[in-house]
């Protein structure tokens, strides 16, 4: 077994892709400059957020998270042991590197520090997260108020009369310019309790597994788990639209694969029908934004712009309630059943002094813990969808004026080159003149797109340069689920044949046909009984958990996303197998462990 | 004298006529456990029987002149004791009662000839249980009232094996007070048995129940003689949270002769798991129950009924090894801040096996 991945200095530019770094940043490619630095690096591939090529304008948002990520624990809270997570771009795909602190007395120094920071945010938590939302909401609002309009012919002659001094390619500027400073003020708000609620949350674990060893990663997450979660209420919403319709005596009028848009427009202008689409309506804000993806892509499918994709849960909870099944979720019982967890555990410890510690980390998980499950809705559903539809204005502005023929492709452009796109169309404008863009860019955008497409037949190694001995920077064994184990199981290249290994991420053992899904368009192909095998799971592809029988994950920890859902549905679920989708083949007979993060092929 | 005692009807005040193991299987049945059942000969049936022949002087004169550091010593008193009891006659009355208990045991079971073990259950006066594991006699698959008698005559004998009477010197436990109680149990003929612990000895984690499940019989498991399959079990997540499937090469079956025996196991059942998932949780939860019974942990031997399906429990007792360790005063850091740093720098989080 090799004790090294590839260097990122080995790896070939695929055919056709030939000069793809100039699309991206340079300070986040690999270069000769850091060589040294970065071939002494662990590096592994961020397919937990994206999966895929990124989108030159698209890395915007995975390079203003991981720098923000990076901040709190180097700048703010001085995580003892971790620095921040360094970002490259290879070929299109983001790898990442968690920087550790390796001088123990530099570690002891960074100990006091931690404590006055972290321990003033742990002290003071309820206050300061309950100001968290409303901030959030406000910037949301505030992104809402970004508008993009194409340059007038004419200033107005309010800009004169008011002598007002400035005219409207500033607008765009400044428009522009909040726009994506919003996003990275949107990232550090992320930050902000993230990084604590891990470190309180792995604390517990920690002392979890130390009074229990062998205890089930589920069962320490299941005593930690909120009842009442902001990221499952669009699913929620469906639900109760979907009593909605039987209860109006309406839900003849869902059946058949009727596109969404003539479904609503049908449903207007009677009485029962309307009665239906305000609460339609009213779901949608905020609860549609709400995407189909991992929300890190202007391609992912938001909810409010695609209503066939919440259609497609909608109908399915029609049906339901048509059999007699009920969608409540039986809150009492999983109280209860918290509550069961955590006394019987509580019970087995041997000392009093263990079970009041075990009691004070309990308390403290639970306190950070609605923040790691409802931060998700809403920075990463809903602002990015405001974003994505904030961008794919401005692409309107310049498809008008005939820059490119297509909105999205200002998602080819570079953050930086947005604002010389600007100043170029600026420039027309206000001298009076012809642009060069309309010229220049559907030249470049063709062989933009080409290399894009290039890219996109790259597969990715899972990891390159040195492995560390341990990983000390708590997202990346929480939200990427990297491990030593993980470590050493891409070393080997592949797995045992028959068998996969990964996180025992949600409990419950199954056996049912394999069905590979490589992205979120193909969620429809699913069958009733069928193990769902995806590169990795959005939250919002939950609704589909009801008919499916596990779920098994490429890339993940126990508190990647997918795995929170999973737990909440009662869907096992084994995450970061690393090879699932390379292995498994639809159609294969599979046996999924949840308890023992294994699954098998079995036949 | 009571000399024959149903098992159900056990007092504690018993106790010292009746032998651990035997005072063991009336508490657990007392408790409502699923326990076969059956009835215990009294070691005062025992003692009697050994005054009536006049054999107590005799035994005793033999073992006091034994030296116990001397193998041969006590091999030879050992051989000479066990065939003045094999000698002895059982008085009339007691073969009667031994024989109509099984009559009256074999009528409960609704069959004739209802198979039993015939174990030993050794006692001294101020030690309830003076014996050790696999000192005496026990004898399966006994068919019978007079087998049962008989049997019951060797499991006397066998007080006097060499190991046992080294064991009491050792012990220094007094030459007349030893006694032998022998149990009488209905038997039933496993798909599958072994042994649970409820708590994971090689960790001593009390949150887990291991089980070492073998096929056939479970003296396969106890005596070693094969690798058993294990299993892992949380107790308040219900769930298997490690499974180890060895190749059992050996069981311990009925043969054709109606006598238990060790035969090999043929290959293709080797190497599958001796339980179903529900046989799993079946076996945890009875482990459990005698654990919360007894409330401490507990080291169980069970087996399946073949015909019945059943779990059932044969014997519980105490665990000795992690029960008698001292624990450290806190295994948790208290401070929130420095525990966090030690986790973070020693992480025992998201092994992807689940943590084990």
């Amino acid at each position: 077994m090799a004790d090294r991945f590839p260097s990122p200095f080995e790896m070939p530019t695929p055919p056709g892709a030939e000069g793809w770094q100039d699309l991206y940043a340079y300070s986040s490619v690999f270069s000769e400059d850091r060589r040294e630095y970065e071939e002494s690096q662990f590096w592994f591939m961020d397919g937990v957020h994206t999966p895929e090529v990124v989108p030159p304008w698209d890395a915007t948002i995975m390079e203003y998270a991981i720098i923000a990520l990076s901040q709190y624990n180097t700048r703010h809270y001085v995580i003892p042991p971790a620095l921040g997570v360094d970002i490259r771009f290879l070929n299109g795909y983001i790898y990442l590197s968690p920087v550790g602190v390796a001088d123990p007395e530099e570690i002891a120094a960074r100990v006091p520090e931690f404590a006055e920071r972290g321990g003033y945010y742990f002290g003071n938590w309820d206050r300061l997260y309950a100001a968290w939302v409303p901030k959030v909401r406000a910037l949301i609002d505030e992104l809402e108020t970004i508008s993009f309009s194409p340059l007038p012919e004419r200033e107005d002659m309010a800009v004169v009369t008011e002598g007002r001094g400035t005219g409207s390619a500033l607008d765009l500027f400044t428009e522009y310019h909040r726009l994506v400073d919003l996003t990275l003020k949107l990232w550090q708000y992320h930050f902000e309790f993230l990084n604590l609620g891990y470190a309180a949350y792995l604390d517990f674990f920690g002392c979890c597994k130390q009074l229990f060893p062998s205890i089930p990663d589920q069962a320490i997450a299941k005593m930690v788990a909120g009842i009442q979660v902001d990221l499952f209420q669009p699913d929620e919403e469906i639900k109760k639209l979907a009593q909605l319709a039987v209860d109006l005596g309406i839900a003849d009028r869902f059946a058949g694969d009727t596109p969404a848009s003539e479904v609503l427009d049908a449903l207007r202008g009677d009485e029962q029908g309307d009665k239906w689409l305000a609460a339609w309506e009213e779901a949608k804000q905020p609860w549609f934004n709400f995407s189909a993806g991992t929300t890190f892509y202007h391609t992912d499918k938001v909810w409010l712009e695609y209503p066939d994709i919440p259609f497609g849960f909608l109908r399915a909870y029609i049906a339901k309630v048509q059999r007699g099944e009920s969608l409540e979720r039986p809150m009492e019982a999983v109280v209860a059943e918290r509550d069961r967890i955590v006394s019987e555990y509580t019970e087995l410890i041997d000392s009093d002094e263990d079970r009041a510690v075990f009691a004070a980390k309990l308390g403290l998980a639970r306190t950070v813990f609605p923040y790691v499950e409802n931060h998700n809705f809403y920075i990463e559903h809903w602002a990015h969808s405001v974003i994505w539809r904030k961008m794919r204005d401005l692409g309107r502005v310049l498809v008008a004026a005939g820059f490119f023929a297509d909105a999205d492709d200002v998602f080819l452009l570079s953050r930086h080159e947005v604002t010389e796109v600007l100043f170029d169309l600026y420039h027309g404008w206000a001298v009076g003149v012809p642009s060069r863009g309309p010229k220049y860019w559907p030249r470049e955008m063709a062989r933009r797109s080409a290399i894009m497409d290039a890219l996109r037949k790259w597969s990715p190694p899972p990891a390159l340069g040195v492995p560390p001995e341990v990983i000390t920077e708590p997202f990346t064994v929480m939200l990427w689920g990297i491990t030593s184990d993980s470590v050493r199981q891409w070393l080997g290249g592949s797995s045992e044949s028959g068998g996969l290994s990964g996180f025992a991420a949600s409990p419950g053992v199954v056996e049912g046909p394999a069905r590979v899904i490589l992205s979120a368009d193909g969620i429809g192909e699913l069958r009733e009984g069928e193990v769902l095998v995806a590169p990795l799971t959005a939250p919002s592809w939950a609704p589909v958990f009801g008919k499916i029988a596990a779920t098994v994950t490429d890339v993940g920890g126990i508190m990647s996303h997918a795995a929170i859902v999973c737990r909440e549905y009662g869907l096992p679920a084994v995450t970061g197998t690393a090879f699932g989708t390379r292995t498994i083949k639809t159609g294969q007979r599979l046996r999924v462990d949840g308890n023992a993060g294994t699954v098998t092929v079995i036949d | 004298m009571a000399q024959i005692l149903w098992f159900e009807n056990y007092q504690p005040a018993d106790a010292p006529v009746l032998g651990g193991k035997n005072a063991s299987l009336g508490t657990m049945l007392g408790a409502g456990l699923p326990v076969p059942p059956g009835f215990a000969v009294s070691a005062d049936c025992y003692r009697k029987t050994l005054a009536d022949g006049g054999l107590t002087g005799q035994l005793d004169a033999l073992i006091a002149a034994v030296d116990p550091r001397d193998p041969a010593s006590v091999a030879a008193a050992g051989t000479r004791a066990r065939a003045l009891i094999g000698s002895v006659e059982m008085p009339a009355d007691l073969g009667g009662a031994i024989r109509a208990a099984y009559a009256e045991l074999c009528a409960r079971c609704g069959g004739e000839d209802v198979p039993v073990a015939v174990r030993s259950s050794a006692t001294c006066e101020d030690q309830p249980d003076a014996s050790f594991a696999g000192e005496h006699d026990t004898y399966l698959w006994v068919r019978g009232g007079d087998a049962v008698a008989d049997g019951v005559l060797r499991c006397w004998a066998s007080l006097f094996t060499d190991r046992g009477i080294a064991y009491r010197l050792e012990r220094g436990y007094g030459r007349a007070s030893a006694a032998m109680s022998v149990g009488v149990q209905q038997m039933v003929r496993p798909r599958a048995a072994g042994v649970a612990f409820t708590l994971n000895p090689l960790d001593g984690d009390r949150s887990q129940i291991a089980i070492d499940a073998s096929w056939g019989f479970g003296e396969a498991v106890v005596s070693g003689e094969v690798t058993p399959d294990n299993f892992l079990v949380d107790k308040v997540m219900g769930t298997v949270t490690r499974r180890t499937i060895s190749a059992k090469t050996t069981e311990y079956r009925l043969t054709d002769g109606d006598a238990v025996t060790a035969v090999e196991v043929e290959a293709s059942r080797q190497s599958v798991p001796c339980l179903t998932d529900d046989e799993i949780m079946a076996v945890a939860r009875l482990a459990r129950r005698a654990e919360k019974h007894y409330r401490c942990p507990q080291d169980v031997e069970w087996a399946i009924d073949a015909t019945s399906d059943e779990v059932l429990l044969l014997q519980s007792r105490p665990e000795t090894v992690w029960s008698r360790r001292a624990r450290p005063a806190a295994t948790c850091n208290a401070d929130p801040i420095t525990s966090m740093v030690q986790t973070l720098l020693h992480p025992s989080h998201g092994t992807p096996d689940g943590g084990c």
